[in-house]
């Protein structure tokens, strides 16, 4: 099996080349609770990310997570302060985000319409709906329980950095070991090939929504249960970040390749650059500006790679 | 071949047929609901309403046209009102000021056609990259501060009249007119549809496949800039959070008006259709105190259904 090591090397460098500029005009941003702080910070972008990686390995995108997230935290909220027991609401908020997963999923496949006009729609579908139901109001005091989850610890480290852990590694192991995961890799490169070869393809590209749905479900966990108030905008711009995340730790957004690993590096890029700004002094508001220029010169980068690989096999196999 | 042709003219009409009677239907429901509806004056509301959204589906017609998209429509807009806002308040005359701003949203369609015909990156990715950059630029600049206190021959622009008829919707009809011209009758217009049905045979006809993009998406950048100088002038202020979401609107305006989403066949007139329905019935679930959630229900549903319905009527024509 070929893996590309490229990026994860150009992404370590990069990261490691921002950490030299941080201790030189920084000092103090290198203490442990800081460290884990960013930690903390990413570890809902991440097990999102691992989802959004899913959907793009498939060569699809999905822009609508940022109100998913929003609804999840929503309902999770609703749901605990009702006193529902802790357990019962995150497998309430992942059911939630796995729904909404399946409508975009159903709607991608049955439709054969591009995810993104598709999720473009219902991004403003589920954002309306969401807000005439909450009426716009913001959720207040919610039951210390349901915030003892992200600000919890166990074994000395917070919850949510578990939960990351735990999702990146069963992630690595399911894109690289199973057939569901390969198959995500195999309709990514060639859908025809895939469907020629036996993979259920609408299947896969449906899963995938549902996967993603799911996963942000289960990152509203550890993202609404750190405030002390939901707003019912929460959650804009959110989908940013995360393609920023995926497509910056080297997943083709053309779908068929990238690594877990790849994703880590990227979010954890993502979760420093914007810490990094507010040690700099650089005002927050740049923020989304840097972003859209990271993925900018991630996907520029890919590119010119990928013409130079075709470049290359062409010389070859002695063809054009 | 001349079958299919004829299939092909028939369908184009059904789908308009269609439209025409979608507007008519929004007409009668929207004047039950609010008895101020259907009236001259309100009417000319909608078309100030609409010109905004308008210029920038004008643009965005001819980029779906082509088979590309341009999702940064929206952040264009927001940028070149800061643009337009912060060169004012550094003392530069309003008029000049507006003409920067309409410059920079220019300035900003270039750069998307150069990173899509020069890297070879699909427009929907570096449009969703550039909405990000545009409307980060926007909110860096400003540092999120309004730009207020403009002098009033400006505002003219946005809340004035000609007789009846809004300032703003004929700046709209202006360059509506020569969008229809420019699609219709010139070669470039062909070269338009052309390229939407087949780049490669477009490319191996002669066409500069290439500079025709470039040229497209600075004109959809160009038409952002004009909107976002409009909608300053119509709200008397400069936002960096102006023309959120507008990509949506106009988006659906062309796919709703019958224009293909992968390109090749539609049109303004066809866009114009969509435009209104779009306008009337936000209007007219304004009117009717329906609050903007369900417009925004209601719009996204409308896209998704009229994405649905090309492809499904389009279907029989591939095979």
């Amino acid at each position: 099996m070929y893996v590309d090591r490229g990026r994860q090397y150009s992404i370590a460098g990069f990261l490691a080349a921002l950490l030299v500029v941080l201790a030189l005009a920084a000092g103090n941003f290198f203490s442990l609770g800081n460290f884990s702080d960013i930690l903390v910070n990413i570890s809902f972008v991440t097990i999102a990310a691992v989802g959004m990686m899913a959907v793009i390995l498939t060569g699809q995108i999905d822009i609508s997570i940022g109100v998913t997230l929003s609804i999840c935290s929503t309902v999770a909220a609703i749901a605990s302060k009702a006193g529902v027991p802790i357990p019962l609401v995150a497998l309430i908020s992942v059911g939630t985000g796995a729904l909404l997963g399946l409508v975009n999923g159903l709607l991608v496949t049955r439709f054969k319409v591009h995810s993104i006009i598709v999720t473009l729609g219902t991004m403003s579908v589920f954002r309306g709906l969401l807000i005439y139901f909450t009426k716009g109001a913001w959720i207040y005091s919610l039951p210390q329980d349901f915030r003892s989850v992200g600000l919890g610890t166990f074994l000395g480290i917070q919850n949510p950095i578990w939960a990351m852990i735990i999702v990146l590694l069963v992630a690595a192991w399911l894109f690289s070991s199973t057939a569901w995961g390969r198959s995500l890799y195999a309709v990514g490169s060639n859908p025809e090939a895939a469907r020629l070869s036996g993979i259920r393809v609408p299947f896969v590209q449906a899963s995938v929504f549902v996967v993603l749905g799911a996963l942000v479900g289960l990152a509203t966990m550890f993202y609404a249960t750190r405030f002390s108030t939901i707003q019912s905008n929460t959650g804009q711009g959110f989908e940013f970040v995360v393609i920023t995340a995926v497509v910056v730790g080297g997943v083709n957004i053309f779908g068929g390749s990238g690594t877990v690993l790849g994703v880590a590096l990227g979010a954890l890029l993502v979760g420093i650059t914007g810490t990094a700004l507010t040690f700099l002094g650089i005002s927050a508001y740049w923020e989304q500006a840097i972003q859209g220029l990271f993925i900018l010169l991630a996907v520029a980068f890919d590119s010119v790679r990928l013409r130079r690989r075709r470049y290359v096999l062409q010389k070859v196999r002695g063809g054009v | 071949m001349n079958a299919t042709r004829r299939y092909f003219r028939i369908r184009l009409s059904a789908a308009e047929i269609v439209l025409v009677a979608a507007l008519a239907l929004a007409i009668i429901v929207m004047s039950r609901l609010s008895p101020q509806f259907l009236t001259v004056n309100n009417f000319f509301e909608v078309t100030r309403f609409v010109t905004e959204i308008g210029l920038i589906s004008l643009g965005m017609s001819v980029v779906i046209l082509t088979g590309g998209i341009d999702l940064s429509v929206g952040s264009i807009v927001g940028l070149s009102a800061i643009v337009l806002g912060a060169s004012f308040h550094a003392g530069v005359n309003v008029w000049l000021a507006a003409l920067l701003g309409v410059l920079a949203g220019a300035l900003c369609g270039f750069v998307n056609g150069l990173i899509i015909t020069r890297a070879n990156i699909p427009p929907l990715i570096v449009t969703l990259a550039t909405l990000a950059i545009y409307r980060g630029l926007a909110l860096g600049i400003s540092q999120a501060r309004n730009y207020r206190d403009y002098p009033d021959v400006f505002y003219k622009l946005g809340q004035g009249y000609v007789g009846p008829v809004p300032v703003q919707f004929i700046v709209f009809v202006v360059f509506m007119l020569v969008f229809v011209l420019l699609l219709g009758r010139t070669v470039f217009g062909r070269a338009v549809y052309a390229l939407g049905n087949n780049e490669t045979a477009t490319r191996f006809s002669g066409i500069h496949v290439d500079r025709l993009k470039l040229i497209i998406y600075t004109l959809s950048g160009f038409l952002s800039g004009v909107a976002g100088i409009v909608l300053v002038s119509r709200l008397s202020t400069a936002k960096p959070d102006l023309g959120l979401g507008y990509e949506l609107d106009a988006i659906t305006a062309v796919v709703l008006g019958g224009t293909a989403i992968a390109g090749g066949s539609g049109g303004i007139w066809g866009t114009l259709l969509g435009l209104f329905i779009v306008g009337i019935v936000r209007n007219g679930l304004s009117l009717a105190f329906i609050k903007a959630d369900v417009q925004l229900v209601f719009i996204g549903l409308v896209l998704i259904a009229a994405v649905v319905f090309n492809q499904v009527t389009r279907r029989p024509a591939r095979r």
